[in-house]
Order: structure tokens, then sequence, then C-alpha cells
């Protein structure tokens, strides 16, 4: 089933929507400026609104079922912060309305960041990052701009484990810096000899995922931010597994000095296709000063009576901005909401669940996929996709079969250290009822693999398409639809 | 709520795991770091949780109760009230990247929709699946270049007239690359100087010229022979726009911009305080292979169908990782499907009427506003829907007057350029009528008699 484009659909002389005539005198145009042509499609409200409908009914979603993406976190998205974040004070707020006129928004953020500090242990927060992947690139720049600012201009090397997201070397790099790469031990953890012999006063820092992308708690967690800091370098926290340590660990309490949060993934604010979603950044107290801004602040202590003014402000010798404005404010009020109703008990709930849901289906499919690091694991496991007596199939032909069973798949090919991996995270809002439909697809598939092969090379069945020829589209490339000329 | 766990569902998978507890699950964690008590506010219901935020956001005043003249990059539209409709659709909205194409045709068919507009209208070849906002694609259009020359070109000149906030974030994005020098905007720059003065910075060393369009100050020019000096130099050319007025102006694609970046914020996404918004970012064809973010192909599939896939991804970082010029990982997708929503409904004629609209009303506005005596124009350039109006007083102190009357008034210039104090920039929308632009004609005539 296919739907036409927008341009296909497109009738001349239709319009979707009706504006006023001016209401003022009319000036002349600049007519050496006015455009000849716009070729813009024209339809009707009802046409973009069935358009769009049916494109929507192609898409697989949380609201449909479970999306157990690895580290990506695809909880299920409570309705109230839709509401909450399109309330008029909020929805239709300028970000350059002076600071008191918006005393709601400027408290809303400040009591975010005062959250996700005590949340996180950090000593301050800023929320201006749109994404997990600035939020990451913000904290390499502020551990870049720590060693400036001390004249310590040699350290020019991030060391990064093998399990790591490939946001990590990008990141790195984009900031700058070389990227040495840090084996894994084969429990899962860093190896630490590994560790000690790469630092020196090169390096700058340490990209550290944890729980890591196998799903495991380093156990040595402490002992290497320890060594990082005797060789001088910083360690960074990247946030992107948090749901796992919700009120079980503080990464600021292990010894990270930066970390980047995704309110896209542990505080539940939706992934919109693809974001927008929010990557605010925390620091311990010696990076306070280089937090990108600006962020708010109370200007002046509040009363019994009165509430405190909040403002904007610099940090001192701050990296600067990452973005315009202050931040994905939309995405900040749902996370608001879905802190204020979980509180310490709640959030502790969270972990559990999730790190609960991910050990079931651990058990549940241990005898039929190898599990390469089988060990207790947090929010997700990494399991291969691969059997020595079914040759052929891959991690991708499980994958896609699984959306015969109307599943999501799982991340497939990440971690890269596992070979065809399939990384695997039901999140805490998934039931036992889900979580078994789900074991005994995959169970399922394992037999089929073997009985069966073509069912799986030959998946998904019954999409809106079949397996879609990807060198073909990046051969041939076309980036948009047939726009009519001379319109 | 949102844990769907009963007691005996929690023992039974318990036992499936083979521990007798929750806190067994937990051991790998340092015992001395484990449980820490969080000082947080009890858990409310969701009565009580959307009425404390809706008790917030009514400490607020806002765009729809003041009357609204305030833009510098975030403006006040109408949205058709289909675009949130779709929007709100659970289809769309807890979708994730379409990593499972077969699955995610709606989205991906949707991204190639948008693509296709802002390639229509931005006169490009072609569009990415959008950045984060205007400023962090301009960064964006700085890395790309940067790398265009492999760092073998170590200058960016940028007008003073490109906005603010966009010059700060490109500064901290190309902060890395330690070899390059952003050049043309220094404090002693006259910032309201036209395209002319940057054509003495352009030299072999240079990578890319930014100039906006209509600039920070609603200014439209014909930067024509600006790009023509670049491109003898070997130089790539990027033109910030605001893609409203595109439905009006000419595209930059005919100044011979190289790439066309800008703040998708009009395109029906609401003001929210400063975002979420959309990075446009669209170039010619032959920097598809150079260009960063997220890219949908047209392709088929096995059995010859029509469909969309993400393509070029070996540009990004999961496969190419620290070889990555960019990190991004996604796209601003439920913003850039708002803005796909809203060129539709528009079409050709309707966006024509909106940019026209914001063209009159602002004119009538400043002609008004030019005759108050105390206040003068400060315009050099035809303009489109935003114009600087100098003062009798500081500007903080005229807005403080406006708000008196329920009136969102213009930028402080000043605030980010110090020879512009007492300036301020006034954006007119389809939003304010006559009677809204009088009334605010008749307080600043208020101010002045003070």
């Amino acid at each position: 089933m296919t739907e036409p484009t927008i341009y296909e659909l497109s009738s001349p002389g239709r319009l979707g929507v009706r504006y006023p005539d001016p209401d003022v005198p009319l000036t002349p145009l600049p007519t050496e400026f006015v455009r000849d042509s716009l070729p813009l499609p024209e339809l009707s409200e009802p046409d973009v609104i069935r358009h769009f409908t049916k494109l929507s009914t192609l898409n697989y979603s949380v609201d449909r079922g479970l999306y157990p993406l690895g580290s990506c976190t695809m909880k299920y998205n409570p309705k109230v912060n839709e509401e909450a974040a399109r309330l008029p004070g909020f929805a239709l707020t300028h970000p350059l309305q002076p600071e008191e006129t918006v005393q709601g928004n400027l408290a809303l953020m400040y009591e975010l960041q005062e959250w996700l500090k005590e949340i996180s242990g950090f000593a301050g927060v800023s929320l201006q990052p749109a994404a997990g992947a600035q939020g990451e690139f913000t904290g390499v720049m502020i551990i870049r701009a720590y060693h400036k600012s001390r004249g310590d201009t040699k350290r020019t090397k991030i060391l990064i484990p093998d399990s790591a997201h490939g946001t990590n070397p990008a990141t790195s790099a984009m900031s700058g810096y070389q990227v040495v790469n840090l084996p894994t031990d084969s429990n899962g953890n860093v190896d630490l000899d590994a560790l000690k012999n790469v630092l020196d006063d090169q390096v700058a820092g340490l990209m550290l995922t944890n729980p890591n992308t196998l799903g495991l708690f380093d156990v040595n967690v402490v002992e290497v931010n320890r060594l990082v800091h005797e060789a001088g370098g910083l360690v960074y926290g990247d946030g992107a597994n948090l749901n796992a340590l919700l009120g079980i660990a503080r990464p600021g309490d292990l010894g990270f000095d930066v970390m980047h949060f995704n309110l896209h993934k542990t505080f539940s604010t939706p992934h919109g296709g693809g974001g927008p979603g929010s990557g605010p950044v925390a620091v311990a107290k010696h990076l306070v000063d280089f937090l990108p801004g600006p962020i708010v602040d109370i200007v002046e202590e509040g009363t019994e009576e009165e509430p405190p003014l909040y403002g904007f402000c610099m940090p001192a010798k701050s990296i600067g901005r990452v973005k315009s404005f202050f931040g994905h404010f939309g995405v900040m009020v749902r996370a608001y909401v879905y802190i204020s109703m979980h509180g310490p008990e709640g959030l502790r709930s969270i972990a559990e669940h999730a790190v609960l849901n991910a050990n079931y289906l651990l058990a549940r499919l241990r005898k039929t996929y190898k599990i390469p690091y089988d060990r207790i694991c947090m929010h997700e496991f990494v399991a291969e996709g691969r059997w020595e007596d079914a040759p052929g199939i891959r991690a991708l032909d499980i994958a896609k079969r699984l959306i015969d069973y109307d599943f999501h798949p799982p991340t497939n090919y990440f971690p890269l250290i596992v070979h065809e991996a399939l990384m695997i995270e039901p999140t805490e809002t998934e039931s036992k009822q889900t979580l078994d439909r789900f074991a005994d697809a995959l169970i399922k598939i394992a037999e089929e693999a073997h009985q069966s092969p073509e069912l799986l090379k030959e998946a998904p069945h019954n999409t809106p398409v079949r397996r879609l020829d990807e060198v073909k589209a990046a051969k041939d490339l076309v980036l948009c639809c047939w726009i009519p000329e001379n319109q | 709520m949102f844990i769907p766990h009963t007691d005996p569902e929690r023992a039974q998978m318990l036992q499936t795991i083979g521990v007798k507890s929750l806190e067994e699950l937990f051991k790998d964690v340092p015992e001395a770091y484990r449980y820490p008590q969080l000082n947080l506010p009890p858990a409310l219901s969701e009565m009580e949780a959307i009425a404390q935020a809706t008790s917030l956001s009514q400490a607020n005043e806002h765009a729809r109760e003041l009357i609204c003249f305030l833009g510098a990059g975030a403006y006040n539209h109408y949205i058709p009230a289909a675009v949130d409709m779709l929007l709100r659709r659970g289809e769309f909205y807890t979708a994730y990247t379409p990593y499972q194409p077969e699955i995610s045709q709606g989205t991906l068919q949707a991204i190639f929709e948008y693509q296709s507009l802002i390639t229509a209208l931005t006169g490009m070849d072609i569009s990415n699946a959008s950045h984060y906002d205007g400023a962090t694609a301009t960064a964006e259009a700085g890395v790309m270049a940067y790398h265009y020359f492999r760092g073998r070109r170590n200058k960016i000149v940028v007008s003073p007239s490109v906005h603010p906030q966009y010059r700060a974030t490109l500064k901290t994005y190309l902060a890395g690359y330690e070899s390059l020098h952003i050049v043309g905007d220094e404090a002693e720059v006259d910032p309201l100087s036209t395209p002319d003065h940057l054509l003495n910075q352009l030299d072999v060393n240079t990578a890319l010229v930014i100039v906006q369009h209509p600039d920070f100050f609603g200014r439209i020019f014909d930067y024509t022979a600006l790009a023509k000096a670049a491109h003898e130099v070997g130089a790539l050319v990027a033109v910030v726009v605001n893609p409203l007025s595109l439905g009006l102006l000419k595209p930059p694609g005919q100044f011979g911009a190289d790439i066309v970046v800008g703040e998708g914020q009009p395109l029906g996404i609401p003001l929210s305080f400063g975002g979420p918004y959309l990075g446009i970012f669209a170039t010619r064809s032959e920097y598809a292979h150079k260009i960063s973010g997220r890219l949908v192909g047209e392709t088929v599939d096995v059995a010859g169908n029509k469909g969309y896939v993400l393509t070029l991804t070996a540009r990004e970082q999961h496969i190419k990782r620290e070889k990555a010029t960019s990190n991004i990982c996604t796209n601003q997708g439920l913003m850039a499907l708002a803005s796909a929503i809203y060129l539709s409904l528009l079409g050709k004629s309707g966006l024509r009427k909106v940019a026209e609209l914001c063209y009159q009303k602002a004119h009538y506005a400043a002609e008004e506003i030019g005759a108050i005596p105390g206040y003068s124009l400060c315009v050099n350039a035809p303009f489109f829907h935003e114009f600087v109006v100098c003062c009798p007083k500081d500007v903080a102190e005229v807005n403080e007057h406006l708000l008196e009357h329920g009136i969102l008034g213009g930028y402080d210039l000043g605030r980010d350029y110090p020879s512009l104090r007492n300036h301020m920039l006034i954006a007119v929308t389809e939003m304010n009528t006559r009677e809204e632009i009088d009334l605010l004609c008749e307080a600043l005539q208020e101010v002045s008699h003070d």
C-alpha cells in the first residue's frame, strides 16, 4: 500500500486555509525582490488531513505496542504531558519577553534544573542542549574549556570504550580531540589494565556510558573514574542509560564530572519520529562556570508572601551558546510534569521495573539465544542473533521477522563488539503479558530459523512495503518529489 | 499509572529470573552509593500535576493576551487547527527515528515531502531532514565548509546582521577547530552596514560567507554580487533565511547561494518560549555527500513498490564514528512534520498571502511609527516584516510602558549591539490588526511625551 505524495495530490487552485484581506493601506512590493514562481502544492484541508492520517497509519509507534530499541528507552509517553506543553501560558510565550512576564517558565526551568541536579548528584545543570548528541558535544567542550582555563594545553586525547555509541567518538572529533579506543574485558567492564596503559598527561578525559551498551553496570566504575582523575583527566558520563539508575545510584556520587540527560528517554517525553529531544547537561562543582548559558537562577530571594524573582544568567567562563534561546522548553514542560508525578519513590520504581523487565526477558530467552556477557543486567541486554546450526540467518532477519509478529524489532548491529547483536530494552511500562508474547515470538522465530529459514529471509510479509533496496536509494539519489516547474 | 506490574506478577518474574527481591538485581552497584535519598517533592496525581503546571503557566503573560510586536528570530503566526490535530496522532509523535523502514513509511514519506517543500521554497536542489534550529543549522554550514576544504581554508566571513545567537552558536561549534577564524562581525563594524563591507574580507583562505535574508534587522538585499565575489575566490556562500518570507521573496538559490539554512519556526510551530523549533538546511546536489544530518531517499522494495529509506548513512556517526563530521543522530522530526503540514495547507497562494500580509502590515506600522515625533526609522534598504526604530528613550523603558498597555514591544538591539542603544526591532505579522498597530503608535507617542 502506498500513498501518493502531496505533489501528486495537488490540484491547481485548491486552498487549505484562507486568510483575511489586508486591513491597512497597501505599500508597493519591492518588485526586484519578488519571486516569479512558488512551486508549492495546492490542497484542501480534507486532502491534507486524509493524506497525513494515512501516512500515520503506516507507522509503528509506542502507542501501538512494544518498541524494545536498546539504549533508546522507548517508554510510554503520558498524555497529560502533551496537555501541559500546550497550555497557552507555555506554548504562546515568546523567548525574548521581559523576564518579569515569564516567571512561570523560569520557575519551571529552575525547578527542573534543581531536580535534575538532585537525581544525578551534580552541582549545576544547563537545559540548553537540544538532544543527547548535543549534550555530549556540550560536555566535551566543557572538558576542553576546563583544561584550557588551567593552561593545560597538551591534553589532546579522549578515551572511549569499544562498546560506546557512535556519537561518542564523533563528538570527540568534532571537539578537536583524537580518539583512543579502550577494550572491554571478558565480563563486559572497561578493561582496567588497558586503561592504566593509555592514561597519561595527554588524556583530556574518558567518555563512559554506565550502565554500558551491553546493559551492564561497570563494577569498576568508581576505580575507573579515580584512575582518570589521578591522571588529570575528567570523566564524561553518557546519560543514555540513566533509566536504570533513577533512585538507585547518582553518577555525580560515582565520580563522574559531567553528564547529559535525555529527557526523551529517561523522562518520557515523546521521540516524535526522530525529535525533538532534549539533552540537558549536568556538571560537578569545578565545572559549573563553564556551562552553556543562559541558565535560570534566583535573582531575588522570595519571602513568605512573594515567590522568588527568577532571571537568566551567563556562567562566568561559559563555553557559550549551543543553540538559540534556552533549549527545548516544550520538552522541559513534559519532563517536569513527569518527574512531579513520580517523586523519589516513583523514580526508583521506574528503574527497578525497567531492570526487572530486562532480566525477565533475559531469563526467558537465555536458552534460545546466546548471551555473550551473561550476568544480571540492568535495563537492557544484548543477545546474538545467529546460530551455528542455522547458517545464513542474521540478526537483521530476526528483526524483520519480529515485525510479522507485530513487534518493533530491537536495536541491531550495535554494540559493535557483539556479533549480530540484538540489543533489547523493554522499559518499565511493559507488562508481563506483553513481555511473554514478545519472548514467545522470539522463541518461535528461533525455531523457524532452523526449520523454515525462508520465513525470516523474506520477512516482513504484511507491511505496507517489503524490504527496501537501500543500495539503490544511495546510488540513484532521489531526495525530493518531482516538483513541477513554472508554477 | 504507567508501570503495569501487580504484586503476583512481580513475584513470578523474580522467580523466573531466580532472585528473591528487586534489590538483588542491583548488587553490581557499589553498596556505599546504592539507594541515595532523593530530596524531591512527593509524587502528585495527574490532576494535581496538571493543576500545578497550569498555575505556573498562568504566572506568565503570553503572546495572545498581549499584543505582540516581538520577533528577532521567533514569530507569532497563525497556526491552522489542522496542524496540531495531526501532530497529536500517537502514530507520529510516539514513533522513533525510522530505523525499520517497513514500519516507518509514514515518518519517512513525511520527511521526504518536507525535504521537497524546503527544496521548492529555497530554490536549492536538496534539503536534509532538518537540524535542531536555525542557530545549529547555521553552525553546521560552517562545519560543512570547513570539512569541504579539508581544513585548508581557515576563514569564515559572517555578516554582523546575521542573528547574534546564530553567530554565537557558530563560534561555539567551531571552537574545536583551532586554526579557523571567524571575521566580519567584529564589534567595531557598523551592524547596519550593507553587504558590500564584506567584499574586502574575501580571499583564497575564505571557506564560507554567511549572510541573512531578510537579515536580522529585517532588511532585504540582493546578494548576487557578494556571492559572485565569493565564488571567484572559491568560497562557499550560505544564506540564513526566514522561510516564511520566501512565500514572497526571491529564494537565495537565485542569488547564487550554495547553502541555505534557517529557522523553520514561522512554518506552523508555536513560540513555546524558544523551542523546540526547526533547523532548515538545503544545498546544491553536488554537496549531497558533504552535508550532515539525516536524509530520506526514494527507492523500491523487493516487489518493486515505491518506498522511502534513510540514505547516505555512510556519512553518519554510527558508521563513521570519529571520522563523521557531525554527531547528529536524528532530526527535528515532529517539527519537520508540522512545517510540512503547514506548507501543504497554505500551499502556493496561502504562503504568498501570509507573506504579503506581514509585509503590508509591517510597512503600515513603519510609516505610522516614523511619523511620531521622537521616533525615527533606521531603515536603509527594503524590508520584509521587521524594521529598526530609534527611540527617544532606553528600549527597556519604552517596553515597560508598552506592557502597561498590554503590548509586547520590540527587541532591544542594544543587548547585542552596543552602538544600537535605544534601537528597537519591531516585528509585525498577519496576526496584528490595524487597530493593534494604531494602539502601539498611541502608546509609543505617550512615551515620548513623558
